[in-house]
């Protein structure tokens, strides 16, 4: 099972990267554990300077914008 | 690839995406060159498509005048000339100077930003950070996050400042909606005073030495820039993200666009001019502080106050003090300070607000002076 974080202190972008993530990973069939990092500090912590930011299993992939959706199937399948 | 994301967007800003039909470009591609080529294609043809439109405008607008049941020559009719002459200049412009920037931002990230000014010296540093801050995406949601995110990874403050001053500031909203209204010289002088304003409040911050009045928690916190890959983006993808954007700013900002095309409207009609120019003019020393003062609090998209801009202009205020109003209400604002204050000590947010305030005030007056 795949750990996937979304970092951002609910900006509208925030809400629809997780849930494009989310519809994604049903897509592929993949089973994920999907958190939200709202805190500001917590969110700085991973080292990124613009959100929404995506953490897979510990590590940064995304950070600024919505993602694509072929980005977040390489995250999910890799 | 050809999915997009858009059931997650507003769908008001579809009708208006004039730069370049993604319905065009939507269909099946045939590998990436041959997707490249169409959405060139499809932006090229957009373009053509607005040019043609615009310049269809003026004769529209003047034959829907002629069907109004008003007499053209009344407050009403003077208002309501205004409103159908903008509203679809400004709708069209806004579209265009939207497609165009999300374009060139897609070059630039806010983490790329924070690398090239990190350990940067003061003053060049202030100055690289006022002109980033008009390339770098940005959003007012994610300012503490960025401030966060550049402070902590050892941006000086003054600099982060800087960035923080100039990228709500000037945007491209602001600039195309100038050129295309009041001209491109107003639009030049906004973004020299803009720019002079982000780098020297950013420097004097800097040299205050205020890092100690930042929340603890935020002084204290050190963190590792992230590295991420460059984003492997086609220039069909970065067309693409114009079109996005187009969508979901004009989606956002039209409603605030509309408002201030009426506040205009109303200005513009029911104002007269020599009462406007008596009371606020050249003459009375206090109208730009006051137009500072009114300024700040006020929080509007640049697409809201551009319109009365154009009408002020039009009554014959002087520039400098129109420049100050329309500077003090995108720069700083309520909304923003709140905001702020989750990282900023609230003597830190008053030395910040006072800072670019009077450095407005200067610009206004400094104006109103020379020319």
């Amino acid at each position: 099972m795949k750990n996937v974080k979304v970092l951002g202190s609910g900006c509208k972008r925030c809400i629809a990267t997780g849930d494009m993530i989310r519809q994604e990973a049903e897509r592929l069939g993949v089973p994920i554990e999907l958190e939200k990092i709202t805190d500001y500090a917590e969110i700085a912590t991973y080292g990124i300077a613009a959100t929404p930011g995506v953490v897979v299993d510990g590590k940064v992939v995304h950070a600024g914008g919505l993602p694509k959706q072929d980005s977040i199937a390489g995250w999910l399948q890799g | 690839m050809g999915a997009l994301s858009s059931q997650s967007r507003p769908a008001a800003g579809d009708r208006l995406s004039g730069g370049g039909g993604p319905g065009l470009a939507r269909g099946p591609s045939g590998g990436l060159n041959g997707r490249n080529a169409l959405w060139v294609i499809a932006t090229l043809a957009g373009l053509v498509v607005w040019f043609a439109l615009y310049r269809q405008l003026e004769p529209l607008s003047y034959a829907l005048i002629a069907l109004l049941p008003v007499d053209a020559r009344s407050n009403a009719g003077e208002a309501l000339r205004f409103f159908i002459f903008d509203a679809p200049k400004v709708l069209m412009l806004l579209t265009l100077v939207v497609f165009g920037m999300s374009f060139v931002r897609s070059y630039f990230s806010a983490e790329r930003t924070r690398a090239m000014l990190s350990g940067r010296s003061e003053g060049v540093g202030n100055i690289l950070a006022a002109m980033l801050g008009i390339f770098t995406p940005f959003c007012s949601c994610s300012a503490v996050s960025l401030f966060i995110g550049f402070v902590s990874a050892g941006v000086p403050l003054g600099v982060t400042f800087s960035f923080l001053v100039a990228a709500p500031m000037i945007n491209e909203v602001a600039l195309g909606l100038l050129v295309g209204l009041v001209g491109w010289k107003v639009a030049a002088l906004y973004l020299g005073f803009g720019l002079t304003l982000a780098i020297l409040s950013g420097f004097v911050i800097g040299k205050l030495k205020l890092e100690g009045w930042l929340e603890p928690w935020v002084r204290d916190l050190r963190t590792t820039p992230v590295n991420l890959p460059p984003e492997d983006l086609t220039l069909a993808d970065r067309l693409q993200a114009g079109v996005e954007g187009v969508k979901e700013i004009v989606g956002r900002v039209w409603i605030w666009m509309i408002v201030g095309i009426a506040a205009g409207a109303f200005i513009h009609g029911y104002i007269p001019a020599d009462a406007i120019a008596a009371l606020m003019g050249r003459d009375t020393w206090w109208a730009t502080p006051v137009a500072v003062l009114v300024g700040v609090p006020m929080y509007s998209n640049a697409a809201g106050v551009i319109p009365i801009v154009e009408a002020l202009i039009g009554k014959g205020l002087p520039l400098g003090t129109v420049l100050a109003f329309m500077m003090s209400v995108i720069a700083l604002s309520l909304p923003e300070a709140i905001i702020l204050r989750k990282v900023l000590s609230l003597r830190l947010l008053g030395v910040f607000f006072a800072i670019v305030a009077l450095g407005v005030l200067a610009i206004g007056y400094l104006f109103n002076a020379l020319f």
